[in-house]
């Protein structure tokens, strides 16, 4: 039986609209091989839980330029969490200020990329640390 | 302009010329093999007569004040005033943003522009459960013309002019300003500012939409009618290339769909609202982004200018040369900026700056270096503004109206630019027009390719972003402050806003609700009803559901 392949959620969550990383990232791991979902702009974090446990995803991955990753992601990851999901992997992306992002990690994101990271760099992590779940 | 004969001595100096170079690189090779633009237009070794041959000096070059307006629309260009310096700012409260504006305003800058949180761009008041997290974050945060009184307050609006960065809601913000006029007693005719409320770029780009299209430019259409019946002096929209840029399309789709825009919403008040076209198309305004290829933005701004003013001639028979005038805003290119060694940012929107002024803007916003990072602190801001004063006042390049004018390379660019944004404008027209094309999801697809082939250029150092893919510094500290929003600016307005709702008049509130949605559903010009309905302090989401509820709800359809 061939390999389950890798299931990424992209998700904008809260209202910004600043969606050229996600777009990118959905094409780059849509080439990589990975099944790739992308909720759109505009999602509420409730919105991110329930389509990640419907669509059985692997990972979450977040972005987010306006400034309210402080509330959101967490709310996602704890989300998650209070549906027996938490071993869908979160991780986050966007404009994220250097002296935010222990407290994120401490929330529950297993990784946060900011601007300038490569498109390669960014397959090798998934491939490297998330396996497809049973 | 260009002769026979010059181009047939031309040919012969080019051909002792390549013949040289062929024997240079067969020695050393070139640096690379493909030189092409930011946005891989293909660039030749050089430029000659022969390749402007077919130019026209008076149908397509001419002077300043002259059609096709290549080269300005002023006959006198910055020699009568410079450009107008417009930092866009808006953060927190009402209150934390006038002051920023009274800083910027002693600072030397001639003109204010707001920037507003994401739940007013969006249309929710600070209450709403989508608002939480986001209040005064990317902006300021307005939700009753309570809010815009503060904002305003020590600003002459008869002296000032304000450019307001608004689009679903921009009915509403326009008449809260409108209101405030009225109410210190200041004539319509005598207020002046702009309205960005260009709801097709919205889809295309930055995705701050509320209804469908279709009602979005209906509003549209509603605040031109508006506008050029009482409050001539304002700009009632900004058709705006800048959003589309940022979201990584190249330089020409920016053109195009730009224009294309602006297109639709002029064939949209002729058909709705049976205005002339004169009567309402000198008050259009266009606002474009300067990016890092210097020719390239150089060569885009100037045919931006000669195709609208074919464009509004030749298929809109306008004939009032105010209505062939593309009037425009440029900012520096925040998505050209890194967070990697942050000061080098200066540079670029230095160098972007002078593409704008270059390409004859008229009016100018440069990026502060932080801007990639967070919201600009004040220093940051002081010297994105010295920047352009710098530019104006001690370089000379303002002394002379468009200089790069005749210059082969420049002229066989905007050539080509212009060439191929009639393309685009073309295969649109053909879809049926510009809502059609969104909702077919054209111009998205063409900038997901356009921002993804990007991406992977950068990744295989094709195209260069130094402190990025070249010229990287390892284990940098980036040691620049950084702006933050506190938190307690939410629970602040939350105060605010319900204690507005307390003292409000509830019946009254509603029954202007109602009228406005009475409105919406006859068809209407829904602004009389909207300025009645904000001095009676209805919010701006109550308005908005309104709409919401008559025109239906966008949601993005996620197109990669």
């Amino acid at each position: 039986m061939a390999e389950r392949k890798i299931r990424i959620l992209l998700a904008k969550p809260g209202l910004d609209g600043h969606d050229r990383g996600a777009k990118v990232l959905a094409r780059c791991f849509r080439d990589a091989g990975f099944e790739v979902i992308y909720t759109g702009c505009h999602q509420t974090p409730e919105q991110i839980a329930a389509a990640a446990i419907q669509e059985d995803v692997d990972v979450v991955g977040l972005s987010c330029l306006s400034g309210a990753h402080n509330y959101l992601f967490p709310q996602v990851v704890q989300l998650l969490k209070g549906e027996g999901a938490d071993d869908i992997m979160v991780i986050g992306g966007g404009i994220i200020p250097e002296q935010d992002m222990q407290a994120l990690y401490d929330a529950g994101l297993k990784s946060i990329f900011t601007p300038g990271a490569t498109l390669d760099s960014l397959v090798k992590w998934i491939n490297t640390n998330v396996t497809p779940r049973a | 302009m260009i002769t026979e004969d010059l181009v047939k001595k031309s040919s012969g100096l080019r051909q002792k010329w390549e013949d040289e170079v062929k024997k240079i690189v067969a020695k050393h090779s070139d640096q690379k093999e493909n030189w092409t633009t930011v946005s891989d237009l293909g660039i030749k070794r050089i430029y000659g007569p022969e390749d402007i041959k077919d130019m026209d000096f008076e149908r397509d070059i001419a002077y300043p004040g002259q059609y096709p307006y290549l080269r300005g629309c002023q006959p006198t260009g910055y020699r009568g005033k410079y450009w107008t310096f417009r930092m866009f700012s808006g953060m927190g409260t009402a209150v934390e943003t006038n002051k920023r504006w009274h800083y910027l305003l002693a600072t030397g800058q001639t003109g204010l522009s707001t920037a507003f949180d994401f739940p007013t761009l969006m249309g929710y008041d600070t209450d709403s459960p989508k608002a939480k997290g986001e209040c005064g974050k990317v902006g300021v945060a307005i939700d009753t013309i309570e809010d815009f009184r503060d904002l305003i307050q020590g600003i002459p609006l008869d002296k000032i002019t304000t450019s307001m960065t608004i689009n679903p809601p921009a009915t509403i913000l326009w008449a809260m300003y409108i209101a405030c006029a009225q109410q210190q007693g200041i004539p319509l005719n005598k207020i002046g500012g702009t309205i960005q409320n260009d709801m097709l770029k919205e889809f295309i780009a930055q995705k701050t939409f509320m209804c469908p299209p279709e009602p979005s430019v209906k509003l549209i259409s509603d605040t031109i009618e508006f506008g050029t019946k009482y409050v001539p002096k304002w700009n009632t929209v900004s058709i705006s290339g800048y959003h589309i840029r940022e979201a990584g399309s190249t330089a020409v789709q920016e053109l195009a769909f730009t224009l294309r825009d602006g297109m639709e919403y002029v064939e949209d008040v002729i058909r709705r609202k049976g205005l002339q076209v004169d009567e309402f198309a000198p008050r259009l305004s266009f606002f474009f982004n300067a990016h890092i290829d210097f020719f390239e933005e150089i060569a885009k701004l100037r045919a931006a200018r000669r195709i609208w003013s074919k464009a509004m001639r030749e298929r809109y028979g306008a004939k009032d040369p105010r209505s062939l005038w593309m009037r425009f805003h440029t900012q520096t290119a925040g998505c050209s900026l890194t967070a990697q060694q942050p000061y080098n940012n200066v540079v670029r929107t230095a160098i972007e700056a002078l593409a704008g002024v270059l390409g004859g803007t008229q009016s100018l916003h440069t990026n502060s270096l932080d801007e990639v990072l967070c919201l600009p602190s004040d220093h940051a801001v002081q010297i994105a503004l010295r920047t352009q004063q710098i530019i104006a006042e001690e370089t000379g390049v303002a002394n002379t109206i468009d200089p790069l004018a005749g210059s082969y390379f420049v002229e066989a660019l905007t050539n080509e630019m212009e060439e191929k944004a009639w393309e685009y404008i073309h295969k649109i027209d053909d879809m049926g027009g510009m809502v059609a094309a969104i909702e077919k999801g054209f111009p998205q697809l063409e900038i997901s390719d356009a921002s993804y082939k990007f991406q992977k250029q950068i990744d295989a150092q094709e195209k260069i972003m130094i402190g990025v893919n070249k010229y990287v510094q390892e284990d940098e500290q980036v040691d620049i402050p950084i702006v933050e929003i506190d938190d307690s600016i939410e629970a602040e307005q939350l105060k605010r806003l319900a204690e507005v709702k307390r003292k409000r008049d509830g019946r009254k509130v509603a029954e202007t609700l109602k009228d406005i949605a009475v409105a919406c559903k006859k068809g209407e010009n829904v602004m009389p009803y909207c300025i009645e309905a904000v001095k009676n302090y209805a919010t701006v989401q109550e308005i908005c559901d309104v709409y919401r509820e008559v025109y239906g709800e966008y949601r993005d359809p996620g197109i990669y």
